[in-house]
């Protein structure tokens, strides 16, 4: 019982740490340039380095091709009726949620208010999500290349495109395929046939044709292998699916799930440890991989313990039970609220909540799955997060308030070093002297970056998350009413807002087609709110944090002594583990109490 | 340079200043006590006076606060003219209001407590420049005039006698004295202040208690060393360091940053509210404080880093404060904070690592010298020379020794390095280093004698300085000048060692001299046969590789490196242009006090943080008494995150908001004498300190909330 639940979160762990160090050595090869490329390549290499950039022409260049694939997307999207293959002559998305779509594919967030096979043509699948998928991910990789040669004092921050251009051909083209591969071994079909008519098993059980015909059931398909690889490899996490991960030929065997889980995690680990190589600091590397690993640790004990080793308290047999609240209306001010007694359900649950999740992968693949997409910034689901038991489901909103939990492509830890700035700033002053990072003095105008660039994420979420449970806009989406509802509309910021792209599923946001005759009523409102709250919360924090190295960057470098602050100790992890866990709970506890927790502790049909 | 002998102090005034003219200055008081009465006081009307918002909104966090608390006033008329039952008794609100006035006058009073106790210090200073009256020397004849010391210009030349206050700062340029500097320095021991050498500088307000001297007016009036002080103890009240700028920024954002979780909170609790409703089948909403205005403030102004808030202030001007205790004078706030970054030290050898001066304690004679003859010429050399070591020449030499007329007396330079007299007949007789003494006899036809070289040696590796002594072109030996190092002077800087800081030795020895020394004192460098520019030009190349350093110099040649020193300590004693180019000034002209300031700034800094640290620590508790508090009518199952089982949700709410308002005044002391400082490591010390006001943070507020609320129980303040 004990391995079957916990073999496998482990089990990841361990090889992707393993994975991680030496690919973190041919990344740091790669993005140093010390490779030497194929002369076919080195002639596209040559006309793409079109010069060394300093951080304000790095900065400009990612916006503006950013920008680009913006109108790129949408224009691909917008055309989907007249473009081919599309035998199933799909309709075009309504405007807004193309809108949020092409923002939502190109921030590296993969947040789906439409269902990919019921949606999406082959062609929109190929030229807008491959494609999104391959790219949105370079570009935070190629951030954080830029701010480590920044914190290091190199003389430019290197050249935007050709930084896109090695991580693309060098990185995630040869790992795609190899994973693509995999994926087409498992079972995952690759094609650019849009969809095969079979005859179900039960006759008729899609219906009869107006002659008495048993219907056939029309099943899509596409290239989605090729899809797959890099949607996990990217930390991505939009499905080719609506049922995402869940669904048996984006992930068709328990063997395609563990190696679907270790994609996500590859990169981001490889990532820390790429940070310490460039600057030549290891075992910082290693201190900050630590704390991330504690946190995940952290998230992925939390979410798998209380959601396959505990039962759902709403499922749990309670008597009838009073309480007695404040009301200033009532007679002497208090009020009895009188909850029924719960009789116990014919329910059987010693392997915790089993509701929601693909069984063929084990029980506590759903749980693992949950902390490490929102640890990673993935997004993908192989389970519903909805019907996660509540307070397990407090651990992926964690994952996705904290975002630095190894994050996602460079974003999460460029987030890792915001909090590690602010921690040194606070609490490193503690051992007398001007806090400094790599010998780098910070000072007000570093330190002012750092929070802008902190700031943009609770107020992308808690701002948003009040203005919808506050109105009708919220309330008409909620799937369910109370604490429950108050986390899908709390999950679909916070998701949005970490560019993490998972879902609370309940949640009414799917306008559908253009042409449908019934959205969901508050699909636009949540199409363009979202669509808002990922743009800013995607670059906001990539463009602060590059000049934040810039300007450290220039600084002198003092040289390290007895009394300087050490950055590559056990007590520095505690400081960074306390600062994320301190900071983190301050902006989201009341949020936190008000969703999961209340659901947790409360009654139904308040909670459960 | 003017010989003592040849003045004639007779003559210096004919008149003898009258008894009863002459002032006393009155003792500074040190302010070591915290609570004096009248500061108190003092500080009590100020924080009222601080209230008014163009004061207050100097410091972010508490004017939030002010703002809060006047909303939640405007709250409390509303409610008390209301007949709509209330869910908390108006009582609840009326004691909110107070509590939040209370941190705001709580905060101003921790400033006012800390700006009061320097105002003191500058009162008293003031003081002791008013009552001051000068005896001037007239323009060309010996005739004294009386003067305010107020009317003083530079170039004045006074004579202050024993009983009387110099009145201005100046130089000594006749003269010898012993000088009662305890108005400045608190120090009761009396210095001897002369005429030439480092020692010439006095200070306005000090008291001459033998003697007489004749004085240079070096400052124009209102720029003298204690105007100066005065407005830099006053002026500490104003100006903000760069590391408190960037603290504030800091501050302010979190003040932004926890406003924008509160703000949607009223939503978000609306949502519970309108579901409870609708549960219950009452129209509209439940309303709950969740969306009450102030206790949504009484959580704001929890949750804002109040305890920083209020004591950042007061933690700079307490900085000051103690350095002004250790009898340092910083030019500005920056300079203290400075210098707890300091990576390298630069000390003096004579006077900081060795016994004041050398002493001459040998002579080696060269050649056909015999000891005798090479003593004499040594003596005559140096019958002009004042500085100790010369003087020590002479009484080494055991004989009267008396300067022919007409001799002209060369004096040291750092350039030339050597000095001595030229006797009438063109016979020059010279000391010096080694080198400089070689060179001049080389130049009047001279050779390198044999021997010499060996005996310089001998002399040199026995950690000893010699001085070889030429008469004209002929080398007739070397004198033995011996240092005496200074007792525990290894463990001390072994103490700056821990600090994290290098010890570099500054001496105008030759290297193997300043090797011995370097190697017996435990220092980490040293820097021989330093000239002016070699100080310099050692400094800057510190600073090119990141280091900051820091000086400590007394003479006019040490100026040019002081100003490069980012902190750079003049001693109180040594020339208007050391002081001038330092940043600090050090009253007890006590050359170790660079570890002292060092230790100052580090405190400073340590201060900062931790009291930042501590109160963002606090925070978490505070919620798990608010939160629940807020949702007792919506969502009651939240009290099982109740987790100090606090009474009720009146009490919870009041208990937080307590909490937070008394830990300011509980925590005044911490921030005006400072966390100690420890040399450690800075990984042990950060240890320390992340348990104590990290972890601590934590822990304490969890203790604090529960206690307020079961005394406020048990005196049935809330029910």
């Amino acid at each position: 019982m004990f391995l079957q639940i916990w073999f496998l979160p482990f089990a990841l762990l361990a090889t992707a740490t393993l994975i991680a160090i030496p690919l973190s050595g041919y990344m740091a090869w790669i993005m140093d340039g010390k490779y030497k490329p194929l002369p076919v390549l080195r002639w596209f290499e040559k006309r793409l380095n079109f010069g060394e950039q300093n951080w304000k022409q790095y900065t400009v260049s990612l916006l503006i091709f950013n920008a680009l694939l913006f109108v790129y997307g949408f224009v691909v999207l917008s055309l989907q009726p007249w473009m081919p293959l599309n035998p199933r002559k799909l309709g075009m998305l309504a405007p807004t949620t193309i809108f949020n779509t092409v923002i939502s594919f190109m921030t590296n967030t993969d947040l789906q208010h439409y269902s990919g096979d019921v949606s999406f043509s082959n062609f929109s699948q190929t030229f807008f999500c491959i494609t999104m998928l391959f790219i949105s991910a370079a570009v935070g990789l190629s951030a954080l290349t830029a701010i480590i040669r920044a914190l290091r004092s190199d003389k430019s921050v290197g050249n935007y495109f050709l930084d896109m251009w090695r991580v693309l051909v060098y990185m995630f083209v040869p790992a795609a395929f190899l994973y693509g591969l995999l994926f087409l071994q498992q079972g995952s079909p690759m094609t650019y046939k849009s969809d095969v008519q079979v005859a179900t098993l039960e006759p008729g059980a899609m219906g009869t044709t107006p002659t008495g015909q048993p219907q056939l059931q029309t099943i899509v398909v596409g290239p989605v292998a090729a899809f797959e690889s890099m949607k996990m490899l990217g930390t991505n996490g939009g499905g080719f699916f609506g049922m995402n991960s869940a669904h048996p030929y984006e992930n068709p065997t328990a063997f395609s799930n563990f190696f679907d889980t270790l994609a996500m995690m590859m990169f981001p680990f490889a990532l820390v440890l790429m940070y310490g190589r460039m600057l030549k600091k290891t075992r910082h590397a290693w201190v900050i991989f630590s704390v991330m690993m504690v946190l995940m640790l952290g998230t992925i004990v939390w979410s798998v313990h209380f959601d396959t080793q505990k039962p759902n308290p709403g499922l749990t047999a309670h008597p009838a039970k009073t309480y007695q609240v404040l009301d200033a209306s009532a007679a002497g001010g208090k009020r009895a609220v009188n909850v029924p007694a719960v009789a116990a359900l014919p329910v059987d649950q010693h392997l915790g909540n089993l509701e929601g999740k693909e069984l063929r992968f084990g029980t506590s693949a759903g749980a693992t799955f949950a902390a490490v997409t929102v640890d990673q910034t993935c997004g993908a689901v192989n389970a519903e997060h909805d019907s996660l038991n509540p307070i397990a489901a407090l651990s992926p909103m964690v994952g996705m308030w904290l975002n630095c939990i190894y994050g996602g492509k460079g974003v999460g830890m460029i987030n890792m070093l915001l909090f590690l700035i602010i921690g040194i700033f606070i609490a490193g002053q503690m051992v007398g002297r001007t806090p400094e990072y790599l010998g780098k003095k910070i000072d007000a105008r570093v330190v002012k970056l750092a929070i802008i660039a902190l700031l943009v994420h609770p107020l992308m979420i808690l701002m948003p998350t009040g203005l919808f449970a506050g109105t009708s806009w919220g309330l008409k989406a909620e799937s369910n009413p109370g604490a429950h509802g108050f986390s899908q509309i709390l999950y679909q910021f916070s998701s949005a807002s970490a560019n993490n792209g998972s879902a609370f599923d309940g949640l009414g946001v799917d306008y559908g087609l253009n042409n449908n005759p019934s959205p969901a009523p508050t699909a636009r409102q949540f199409d363009i709110a979202a669509g808002l709250v990922m743009l800013f919360s995607r670059y906001l924090p990539i463009i602060a944090p590059i000049a934040m190295a810039a300007f450290l960057g220039i600084k002198k470098t003092s040289p390290f002594g007895a009394g300087t602050l050490r950055d590559d100790t056990f007590t520095f992890g505690f400081l960074l583990i306390g600062t994320i866990v301190i900071i983190g709970a301050l902006l989201f506890l009341p949020a936190a109490a008000l969703g999961p927790v209340a659901e947790h502790f409360g009654p139904i049909p308040f909670g459960g | 340079m003017e010989s003592p002998s040849e003045l004639k102090l007779d003559k210096i005034g004919t008149k003898p200043v009258p008894a009863e003219e002459q002032t006393r200055p009155p003792r500074r008081t040190k302010l070591r006590t915290m609570w004096t009465p009248g500061l108190g006081k003092e500080a009590l009307k100020d924080s009222f006076r601080m209230l008014g918002p163009d004061i207050q909104w100097k410091n972010p966090v508490m004017f939030t606060v002010e703002v809060g608390a006047f909303l939640t006033f405007l709250y409390v008329i509303r409610d008390a003219l209301t007949t709509a039952p209330q869910l908390v008794p108006i009582s609840y609100f009326i004691a909110l209001d107070a509590w939040l006035f209370l941190t705001v006058l709580f905060a101003n009073f921790a400033t006012a407590l800390a700006e009061a106790r320097g105002k003191a210090q500058a009162e008293s200073l003031r003081r002791t420049r008013a009552e001051t009256i000068a005896y001037r020397l007239r323009e060309g004849g010996g005739e004294l005039e009386k003067a305010p010391s107020t009317a003083l210009q530079a170039g004045d030349r006074v004579v202050v006698e024993a009983g009387m206050v110099i009145p201005s700062d100046g130089e000594v340029i006749a003269g010898i004295a012993a000088v009662d500097e305890s108005a400045i320095t608190g120090e009761s021991a009396p210095v001897i202040r002369e005429s030439g050498g480092d020692r010439s500088g006095v200070t306005g307000g000090t008291r001459v208690i033998s003697d007489r001297i004749e004085v240079r007016i070096t400052t124009k009036p209102g720029e003298s060393f204690l105007d100066r002080m005065i407005a830099l103890v006053e002026g500490a009240i104003r100006q903000r360091t760069p590391n408190e700028i960037a603290l504030t920024l800091v501050l302010s954002a979190f003040t932004l940053i926890f406003l924008i979780v509160v703000v949607p909170l009223w939503p978000m609790a609306w949502n519970a509210e309108q579901y409870m409703a609708s549960y219950l089948g009452l129209p509209g909403v439940l309303k709950s404080l969740g969306t009450d205005v102030p206790t949504l403030i009484a959580l704001v102004v929890c949750l804002i880093p109040t305890t920083i808030g209020a004591l950042l202030a007061a933690i700079g001007i307490a900085g000051m404060d103690r350095a002004l205790q250790a009898n340092i004078i910083a030019k500005s706030g920056k300079a203290v904070e400075t210098a707890g970054d300091i990576d390298v030290v630069l000390l003096d050898k004579t006077g900081t690592i060795t016994m004041g001066n050398r002493q001459a304690t040998g002579f080696v004679p060269i050649g056909a010298y015999s000891e005798a003859e090479l003593a004499h010429l040594a003596a005559l050399a140096s019958v002009a020379d004042e500085t100790p070591e010369g003087k020590s020449i002479v009484n080494a030499a055991r004989m009267e020794v008396e300067a022919p007329r007409d001799t002209a007396f060369v004096p040291f330079s750092a350039q030339t390095r050597m000095s001595g007299i030229d006797l009438p007949g063109g016979r020059a007789i010279r000391k010096g280093a080694p080198d400089a003494i070689i060179k001049f006899a080389m130049r009047q036809g001279g050779h390198i004698p044999e021997g010499l070289e060996a005996a310089v040696d001998s002399v040199a590796s026995k950690g000893a300085t010699p001085l070889v002594v030429a008469d004209g072109a002929d080398i007739a030996g070397v004198i033995v000048l011996e240092d005496v190092l200074k007792p525990a002077m290894p463990q001390r800087f072994e103490r700056i060692r821990k600090m994290g800081l290098r010890t570099v030795m500054i001496t105008g020895d030759n290297p193997l001299t300043a090797a011995t020394i370097a190697k017996r004192a435990g220092v980490d460098d040293f820097l021989a046969q330093a000239t002016p520019a070699d100080k310099l030009e050692y400094i800057r190349k510190q600073q090119a590789e990141g280091k900051m350093v820091a000086m400590m110099g007394d003479g006019t040649n040490d100026a040019p490196a002081l100003a490069q020193a980012d902190v750079a300590l003049a001693m109180n004693a040594g020339t208007q242009a050391a002081k001038e180019a330092a940043n600090m000034v050090d009253l007890d002209s006590d050359p170790t006090k660079l570890i002292e300031v060092v230790e100052i700034g580090k405190q400073l800094l340590m201060t900062r943080g931790a009291l930042t640290t501590f109160s963002i620590a606090n925070d978490v508790a505070k919620y798990f008494a608010i939160i629940p508090a807020m949702f007792a009518g919506t969502l009651p199952w939240l009290n099982a995150m109740n987790v100090m089982r606090l009474h009720s949700p009146a009490s919870a709410i009041l208990s937080a908001v307590i909490f937070n308002a008394l830990i300011i005044p509980f925590l005044i002391p911490v921030a005006l004498k400072g966390v100690r400082y420890e040399p450690l490591g800075a990984d042990a010390l950060l240890r320390k300190n992340l348990l104590v006001w990290g972890l601590g943070g934590v822990i304490v507020p969890f203790i604090g909330i529960k206690l307020i609320d079961v005394v406020m129980v048990g005196l049935h303040l809330v029910h």
